[in-house]
């Protein structure tokens, strides 16, 4: 299983299998997680900037709460959860 | 001194390591400075020079990594930069941020701020689906690995970059359904023709458009509303006449690009209409404070890269080549003030947005709850627009272009940060206060 | 201009003392013109906490805070919920047994002023507040103490003032207070009663007032709801409210609406310098770490400053300020404008009416500052 030229991560309990250099918000949405977290009010959120600027892809990573996903590099073993989670 | 801080002592603080900051990093180095680079992203090259594993590397952008990485700069990736100040002593600058949750401060003579832009957000009902992309965001997805294969893609907005990002997302698999373009088409045709006196320029333009041939470009047209449930379906199109609606997977929105001057700001250098205001050696308002590259206003990577070598040069105290470097500054800035108005955001955009309409993401707050006759700070203050964690980078630009305010002041973080990180960045002063105290 | 100058009040400052104080006189009948240099709840009320708390400082500013938690409590129930009223009451939080003994004593006072309170064991404590560090004595539960969101709460008084028929015009400075009017860009507006309301600022216009602006820095966490469920201050915080000349801080945070963490406070006297003093936010932090250790792992959005409306005797001044004819005072409340804005509206509509007040009007009248010996402004 292990392929150097594969990184998985956990997403929401769910193994996903990314190419090294992934972004985790690239991972998310390409894993059709598309919304990442809830707004305040409860509306759906996705990545917006893609650069860390706007926080709409903030995510729980390995426990440490309101990470941008966009500026996290996917790496073996990680774990995030998003609002599907949260909802869930 | 707090567990887990790395101090770092240098002589040139790069803040950003995009084609300016590597520029500016390089050079600095180049004359013997003990130069350090602070960048957020995982890898270097910012915004622009990013790119996907496994793709090519521009041209350019390979030749001054190679460069930098022989100046011997050093280069701290992942870290958010959340304050700058002068040092106590005043024998220069102390710049805090943060890397993967932990405190990280660096000392130096002189600073380059390099931060960059963002992109400008205009919003429309239904713009806070996910889907919806920025111009810029959907091309930095793509470089992190983000497949858009098979998508249906609809490219809105204005700027320069919606036909490369067009042609990249064409490249990558997707299809680019339409790609409109708000601007009235005489802009720009008179943008295109004063490209002729840059050749080079044009020929990059008409190698997007054979990226993705067949996809119509139209000018005049702009997105009236994003539709879906929990996620984009579609969006309506409209000339400011006819309204159209067009099915899709991803929409790629956004009206050209803006300065980063938060940290600028913060450092209390002046800025005026948006940008970084510097001298004819990069510096700012404030003596051993230099900038370089978008923050001084829009211009492009070549541009960037002039600017930052000048403000690395300067920064290190070196007059080498600076005569050269400022002679090629002014057709690259003749370039950006045409860019600018060609794509200037038109006044029908204004009458998209709905009462029901979000304007800032971060709180939920809607256009209905906001009073024409406020400034950005009672908005913040009533409404709660801007208070969030992106601290008003995008419902500023909105704001600002909706009902003419200007942003509020900046004060730390200049990010949101742990409460750990910024006491790191009081420390050494917090010592100081109490043994005034005592 | 267009002001309407046939105004029967006039009351300067539309911060949430100047709001109170101008529904106050509109609901007895006047017709009230609110000015403001800026514009509504933008000076100290919006630099606040908004922490409503009984303070036992003194007797009066006991007698005061009470009088108007008890108005705050009859309000509570029409403001909208913009103003986020928690009645989430303030645990003060004892280090030791020292603290710990003295809070008996401090029960037995509230106690006086018909405010309960509940001594609390250090089990008791952690069940309440899980995330203090471990190794305190004890506190105070005061229940009826709340939090308010303060722009909103003044916005909401003027509101109120303008149903009553009261004007609010912003972005108009008043250059000087006259008998029985206020000038502004060479123009007079007359009223017969005027009331100084302008709160840090209130010393440019009437200049004998021994108002010094104290500097405070805030910091606010991103969104953790329940992280803590009360205000929670530490007991050293009246000492470090009581010493004007030095520099201070002192634990005290307040669980907000949106579940983020306000964290305060400092103490300054350094003119109207607004710039961050990091060395100053960094020992407040500090201090805030030392009560709540999981702060430190917590982000902060933003940090700001704001001036206090400081007095020498720490008591506001309320009442007639008899040098100028028609002229009222209502200012001086250092951090408790926001719980005793509604207090000091009422005991000025009592004085400007001619009623008896319900509080000793002369224990915060302003002319005690001319019967003051010079040392002790």
């Amino acid at each position: 299983m292990t392929d150097t030229w594969i990184v998985t991560i956990v997403a929401d309990g769910r193994e996903l299998r990314v190419a090294p250099g992934t972004s985790v918000a690239a991972a998310l949405l390409g894993a059709g997680i598309t919304t990442v977290r809830r707004s305040v009010t409860g509306e759906p959120r996705g990545p917006l900037c893609g650069m860390g600027v706007c926080f709409e892809c903030r995510v729980t990573i390995d426990d440490v709460p309101y990470q941008r996903a966009c500026l996290v590099t996917a790496k073996n073993g990680l774990r995030v959860t998003t609002a599907q989670q949260d909802a869930s | 001194m707090s567990a887990g801080v790395a101090d770092i002592v240098a002589d040139v603080v790069v803040v950003g390591a995009g084609p300016g900051g590597i520029a500016a990093a390089t050079r600095a180095a180049e004359s013997g400075r003990r130069t350090v680079v602070l960048d957020e992203g995982a890898e270097m090259g910012g915004n622009i020079w990013r790119h996907r594993a496994g793709d090519g590397v521009p041209t350019q952008a390979r030749k001054w990594m190679a460069r930098f990485a022989r100046s011997g700069a050093m280069v701290l990736n992942g870290a958010s930069v959340v304050d700058a100040r002068a040092t106590s002593g005043g024998d220069g600058f102390l710049v805090t941020a943060e890397r993967a949750s932990l405190a990280c401060r660096v000392h130096g003579r002189a600073l380059v701020l390099a931060t960059g832009s963002r992109e400008r957000f205009i919003p429309f009902p239904g713009w806070t689906l996910p889907g919806v992309h920025g111009v810029g965001g959907a091309q930095a997805l793509l470089k992190a690995g983000l497949s858009f294969a098979g998508k249906r893609v609809v490219i809105a907005g204005t700027g320069p970059l919606l036909l490369p990002v067009a042609a990249t997302l064409a490249g990558a698999g997707a299809r680019v359904v339409l790609v409109a373009e708000q601007a009235p088409a005489r802009a720009v045709v008179g943008f295109a023709v004063g490209l002729l006196t840059r050749p080079e320029s044009l020929l990059q333009g008409a190698r997007y458009r054979a990226g993705f041939f067949g996809t119509p470009y139209r000018t005049g047209l702009w997105v009236s509303e994003a539709r879906g449930t929990e996620r984009l379906e579609a969006v309506t199109v409209t000339d400011g006449r006819t309204t159209r609606e067009i099915v899709c997977d991803v929409l790629c929105a956004a009206h050209g690009l803006i300065p980063n001057v938060e940290l600028p700001r913060l450092l209390q250098c002046e800025v005026a209409n948006g940008a970084v205001v510097v001298d004819n050696h990069q510096q700012t308002s404030r003596p051993g404070v230099y900038c370089a590259g978008e923050a001084t206003g829009i211009g492009g990577a070549e541009l960037a890269i002039v600017e930052g070598e000048l403000a690395g040069l300067s920064a290190a105290g070196s007059a080498t080549d600076v005569e050269l470097l400022r002679h090629r500054l002014r057709p690259l800035r003749r370039m950006a003030a045409r860019m600018e108005h060609a794509f200037a955001p038109r006044a029908e955009l204004r009458d998209i947005v709905t009462p029901d309409t979000i304007v800032c993401r971060c709180e939920d707050v809607r256009l209905r709850s906001i009073e024409s006759g406020w400034n950005a700070r009672q908005a913040k203050l009533y409404t709660r627009a801007g208070m969030g964690p992106c601290q008003g980078r995008v419902c500023g630009a909105s704001l600002e272009f909706l009902f003419g305010w200007h942003a509020d002041t900046v004060r730390l973080p200049s990010e949101p940060a742990l409460l750990s990180t910024i006491l790191a960045g009081t420390a050494d002063e917090s010592a100081d206060s109490l043994h005034q105290g005592a | 201009m267009t002001i309407a100058t046939r105004s029967d009040a006039i009351v300067i400052g539309a911060g949430i003392v100047g709001a109170a104080c101008a529904r106050a006189l509109a609901r007895e009948g006047l017709r009230v013109l609110v000015l403001d240099a800026g514009f509504a709840a933008g000076g100290t009320t919006a630099a606040g906490m908004g922490h409503l708390v009984a303070m036992d400082d003194s007797a009066e500013q006991l007698a005061l805070t009470a009088h108007s938690l008890s108005l705050w409590q009859s309000l509570r129930h029409s403001l909208p919920a913009s103003v986020e009223y928690d009645a989430c009451g303030t645990i003060w939080v004892a280090e030791d047994g020292e603290q710990l003994e003295a809070v008996a004593e401090k029960r037995r006072v509230y106690e006086e002023h018909a405010i309960a309170s509940e001594v609390l064991d250090a089990r008791r404590l952690y069940a309440l507040e899980p995330n203090l560090r471990s190794g305190l004595a004890g506190g105070l539960l005061v229940p009826a103490d709340s939090v308010i969101y303060p722009p909103r709460a003044a916005l909401a008084l003027l509101a109120d003032a303008q149903t009553h028929g009261a004007v609010l015009r912003e972005q108009c400075r008043v250059d000087d207070i006259v008998d029985h009017g206020v000038r502004i860009g060479g123009e007079t507006l007359h009223a017969n009663v005027i009331v100084n309301a302008a709160g840090a600022e209130s010393g440019r216009l009437t200049p004998e007032l021994p108002i010094v602006p104290r500097k405070g820095h805030l910091a606010i966490t991103d969104r953790h709801p329940g992280f803590c469920r009360h205000q929670l201050v530490e007991l050293g915080y009246l000492a470090s409210a009581h010493v004007l000349s030095t520099e201070s801080v002192a634990f005290n945070v307040q669980p907000r609406a949106t579940g983020q963490v306000l964290i305060g406070s400092s103490r300054e006297l350094v003119g109207w310098d607004a710039a961050t003093n990091r060395g100053v936010l960094g020992q407040m932090l500090e201090r805030a770490v030392e009560f709540m250790p999981m702060l430190a792992r917590m982000s902060i959005v933003r940090t700001w400053t704001g001036f206090r409306a400081a007095t020498p005797d720490k008591l506001p001044l309320i009442g007639r300020w008899l040098p100028i004819q028609g002229l009222y005072v209502a200012t001086g409340h250092e951090g408790l404008g926001i719980t005793t804005s509604l207090g000091t509206a009422s005991l000025l509509a009592d004085l400007v009416l001619g009623r008896t007040p319900v509080l000793d009007a002369a224990a915060y009248s302003p002319m005690r500052v001319l019967a003051a010996p010079a040392a002790a402004r």
